[in-house]
């Protein structure tokens, strides 16, 4: 179970990741966009879930027993290729519901300078 | 790069179909780098409890996303975006499964337009509360 120290605690990103176009090309690929001047609106996801995973792992939770629950987007910027991010993440709230533990995460994308590009909130649901 | 159609609230929006495919799924691990095997290996799907392959939740909702980003001229224009994942989108080896999805205009302002989405695959609903707010 999640430590209920860590609610409301953010994990700082340490490393940024910069957007090549090629990333944004196959994720818009993927999905049947052909405009790629921006990135989808759920391109966050390929950096919010990736650093949710480390600190839920890192926490103690089994990575392997997760399913995702819902997930909303909040867009300031479109992300866009060459943009550096680094994406910092609080645990907002977690709870148990029939042995489940649903945990609710969110993740800011930050750019080099330091303005929210957009906000990504993930509950997941880690099956008992 | 605004909408050319003047909507108005209670509009419904024309539906678009998708496909979803074990190949659309490998695809899709490759492209967001979430190579979850639950995704693509119905073996280890089944061994798990899984009545065979699923769709990434995310996946499924990025397809919605295309449709939203199309109805809003470009992805630039999407300020918000949410869903749940209610029912998982099972995808069968060889199988072309259809998704579609439709949207209605909830609200409409100066700054925004809100709109409830749907997404439906062999006529029941796979994502809940799916809503988007773009630019007009």
């Amino acid at each position: 179970m999640l430590n209920p120290d860590l609610v409301g605690h953010t994990f700082t990103g340490v490393e940024s990741t910069t957007i090549t176009p090629e990333s944004i090309a196959a994720f818009a690929a993927a999905l049947g966009e052909s405009n790629i001047d921006v990135a989808p609106p759920t391109y966050a996801i390929t950096i919010s879930l990736e650093q949710s995973q480390s600190v839920l792992q890192s926490s103690g939770l089994n990575w392997d027993r997760v399913v995702h629950g819902d997930q909303k987007f909040v867009i300031n910027e479109p992300i866009r290729a060459g943009m550096k991010i680094t994406c910092n993440s609080t645990i907002e709230s977690a709870r148990v519901v029939a042995g489940n533990e649903i945990v609710t995460v969110r993740s800011d994308l930050v750019d080099a300078a330091s303005t929210v590009v957009a906000i990504s909130w993930s509950t997941l649901v880690f099956r008992a | 790069m605004s909408n050319v159609a003047p909507w108005n609230v209670g509009d419904a929006l024309p539906a678009k179909r998708y496909v979803i495919n074990r190949a659309a799924l490998v695809a899709y691990a490759n492209a967001s780098g979430d190579q979850n095997p639950i995704h693509q290996n119905e073996e280890f799907a089944k061994s798990v409890g899984l009545e065979n392959v699923i769709a990434h939740g995310m996946f499924t909702m990025g397809l919605v996303g295309q449709y939203v980003s199309e109805l809003a001229g470009s992805s630039a224009n999407v300020q918000e975006f949410s869903a749940r994942f209610t029912k998982p989108v099972v995808v069968p080896a060889d199988v072309d499964v259809e998704l579609i999805v439709s949207a209605n205009v909830a609200e409409v302002s100066d700054g925004a337009i809100r709109l409830d989405l749907s997404a439906e695959c062999n006529e029941a609903k796979v994502l809940g509360m799916a809503k988007a707010v773009i630019r007009p």
